[in-house]
């Protein structure tokens, strides 16, 4: 079962070691991780998103609200949270393609980052479903390239963690 | 005002009340203890042989004390020297500050000499590391590392100082401020009110509830667990014992919890626990397990742990909470106060049959029988003649597990044992720093043959600060409880646990300027450790025991609780 966890740490130099090192210990894979300052730059937020069976995910909730550095955790379900991730995909293209290409492109609503006689880098930014779409559309075309961020994400509505 | 970089560390060292420290110089450290030269009047700096034995002695000041122990240790070799210490501090939840120094800053990351990232190393076996770059940051970094140490589940924690921040001629403002005061200031503030140092103060519903399920047991069971030491909530749980009327069982880390010879101890629960102890945690209707986390060496095979019970977790780290066996009902919260708590809500008890169907499968299983000395006489003769208040350190292993079930442990820090480690070489260290703590108590260290190699180089401190420790040694010419294992589940292969070696321990504790005696029967036994009682000076008695004694009872690791493998 995935899960994601959102986490808000102070933003120093070693946290994210201690993070990870509690995902680690207990041998489960992080599928994805994307860090970044909030609107406070000494605090960062961290989206984790693991593959694991549900009473471990809580274990490890526990253990990381320990940690001195950890401000607050929330493993958050799939309904109530906005998740977006960003990919790049350099693909194939000829002139002969090209068009091709871009209808895939406007009807996912990415958009082309840049250009060359061979290859188009196209950018999208989407939840993990949809980004797996527009990936197997591309697909045909021969992928040169491909580059994603991990999910970010944030409660959804008012609330906030 | 401002002053140097290193007095505000040992300011902050004075602030904290630490007297008393212990650790090894070398070169990234050379500022600290220059000016720990300035305060030798104020604070006493102990040199062990080895950073291991430092590290173990302010672990083994911590535990009997109760206050935060300190361990200085320089960079690179002398700081991964410590870490078989460090990790042995966290196992067991004992507070220890440990500082260390690494090379300045143009030097880090750069495979300079004698460099090692510690705070990285550390990172696991600490409950928090800090890297200092900035001397301005050193009083709130100290006062939040002692406050992280002591408060909530106690733990080790690491600071590493580059060796810039301490030169002489860096200045900072500080102000002193008492410990008990300091820790509203700055950087601890925030993380008081963010993960609330002090334990949570406990649920009042969640207490009435266990009121209601004490009302309505006919067969309840308590646990003891090193919890109850932790928080030197003793009588608490002794009011607590007396007014349910139940037995005790007692877990290696608990020892010191509950009296030894009390009427209501069922003796030590788990892998060598007693059957009255096992039988009654298999029979029960309701556990009470007051600061236990249920390790694999108590709660052997989770799934049928105390399986006709309703089992109640009171502990004051939430993250211990149905991780190791599923509950059904908790606390979280200090024992003490959560205690204090219930029994105020408590009237009182009786459970006659069911303690009269229990208590008497405490007795001591049969020895063997040895014409040698055997490990029991050998604990008889202590437990006769050393004071009641004795404190005991124990090393790993065969010796650790008779003291444990032979002595009788009153209060906490009596008994310094690495339970959740289980450290071969903990002993010696441990019982400096209780001596230390303890001038006026007898301090006796049990070892075995094996674990007394590992570190006997403590004999230097033992000797050079005049401590007069009596080391016990169960020689037995073997890795006892390996032994054990191999001759039980290993059809009799001793790979590798013969140990038909020296040194002679008589020679080696003479060689370090200390007593030898040698023992091979009890009326031996009894004079050698007379006279060591009344030495003045640290003393080594070799006791000479047959290899084939065993641990008994013995439940296999994994096994159910009540499936003696030997009895």
């Amino acid at each position: 079962m995935k899960q994601t966890i959102s986490v808000l740490v102070e933003n120093r130099a070693g946290v994210l070691n201690r993070i990870t090192n509690l995902f680690s210990r207990r041998a489960f894979n992080i599928e994805s991780l994307a860090v970044g300052t909030t609107d406070d730059p000494t605090i960062s937020r961290i989206t984790i998103i693991v593959d694991s069976g549900n009473s471990v995910v809580e274990q490890v909730e526990k253990q990381l609200n320990k940690l001195v550095d950890v401000i607050k955790v929330r493993t958050l379900d799939e309904n109530s949270l906005i998740g977006r991730e960003l990919v790049l995909i350099k693909v194939n293209a000829t002139p002969k393609t090209r068009q091709d290409i871009m209808t895939i492109c406007e009807l996912m609503g990415a958009r082309v980052a840049d250009i060359s006689p061979t290859s188009l880098t196209l950018e999208l930014s989407d939840t993990p479903d949809r980004i797996e779409v527009f990936e197997d559309m591309l697909r045909p075309f021969s992928i040169k390239a491909l580059a994603r961020t991990g999910v970010i994400a944030l409660q959804k509505g008012s609330g906030n963690i | 005002m401002k002053i140097r970089a290193t007095q505000a560390i040992m300011e902050c060292l004075l602030e904290q009340e630490v007297d008393t420290v212990f650790g090894y110089p070398g070169g990234s450290i050379l500022n600290v203890y220059d000016e720990l030269y300035n305060y030798r009047d104020k604070i006493t700096h102990i040199l062990t042989a080895h950073e291991q034995g430092a590290a173990h002695a302010a672990d083994g000041y911590a535990r009997s004390t109760g206050k935060v122990g300190v361990c200085f240790a320089t960079s690179g070799p002398g700081a991964t020297n410590l870490t078989t210490g460090i990790a042995t501090a966290y196992m067991d939840s004992s507070p220890v500050v440990f500082l260390t120094c690494n090379v300045a800053e143009p030097y880090l990351g750069k495979d300079s000499f004698q460099e090692v990232d510690i705070t990285g190393i550390a990172m696991p076996i600490t409950k928090a590391t800090y890297l200092v770059r900035d001397a301005q940051t050193i009083p709130d970094v100290m006062r939040e590392a002692f406050a992280v140490a002591a408060t909530g589940r106690p733990g080790p924690v690491l600071i590493d100082f580059l060796k810039n921040v301490t030169a002489p001629s860096v200045e900072i403002d500080y102000e002193f401020v008492p410990w008990t005061q300091n820790r509203r200031l700055g950087s601890i503030k925030a993380l008081a009110d963010a993960h609330e140092l002090k334990a949570p103060e406990p649920n009042s519903d969640d207490i009435d509830i266990l009121a209601d399920m004490i009302a309505q047991s006919e067969k309840p069971l308590l646990i003891c667990g090193g919890g109850v030491v932790r928080a030197r909530a003793d009588k608490e749980f002794r009011e607590l014992a007396e007014k349910l009327d139940a037995p005790v069982a007692i877990t290696v880390m608990g020892g010191g919890g509950f009296p030894g010879g009390h009427p209501l101890t069922a003796g030590m629960i788990g892998m060598h626990g007693s059957q009255a102890s096992n039988v009654a945690c298999n029979e029960c209707d309701l556990l009470i397990a007051v600061g236990c986390r249920f390790s694999d060496r108590v709660a052997l095979q989770p799934e049928t742990f105390a399986s006709q019970a309703k089992i109640v977790q009171i502990d004051i780290d939430r993250s211990e909470i149905d991780k190791n066996v599923l509950t059904d009902h908790h606390i979280v919260g200090n024992a003490k106060r959560v205690l204090e708590l219930l029994n105020q809500r408590l009237g009182q008890y009786s459970h006659p049959e069911w303690k009269e169907h229990i208590l008497p499968l405490r007795q001591p299983s049969i020895p063997r029988v040895s014409e040698q000395l055997t490990p029991k006489q050998v604990l008889e003769t202590i437990r006769r003649l050393a004071p009641q208040d004795t404190i005991v350190a124990t090393d790993v292993g065969q010796h650790q597990m008779w003291s444990i079930q032979h002595f009788h442990f009153d209060y906490p820090g009596q008994l310094l044992t690495s339970g959740g480690f289980g450290t071969m070489g903990f002993g010696l260290g441990a019982a400096i720093g209780a001596k230390m703590g303890n001038p006026d108590k007898v301090v006796v260290h049990t070892t075995g043959d094996g674990c007394f190699r590992m570190n006997c180089n403590e004999l230097a401190t033992v000797e050079h600060y005049k401590l007069p420790i009596i080391t016990v040694v169960f020689n037995n010419g073997t890795l006892g409880m390996v032994r054990q294992w191999q001759h039980l589940i290993y059809h009799e292969r001793y790979s590798e646990t013969t140990l038909d070696r020296g040194p002679d321990f008589v020679k080696l504790a003479e060689a370090y300027g200390l007593k030898g005696f040698r023992v091979t029967t009890q009326a031996e036994m009894e004079k050698a450790f007379r006279e060591a009682l009344s030495a003045g000076c640290g003393c080594v008695i070799d006791c000479m025991l047959d290899m084939d004694e065993m641990v008994r009872p013995m439940v296999a690791g994994g096994a159910h609780i009540t499936d003696f493998l030997l009895h």
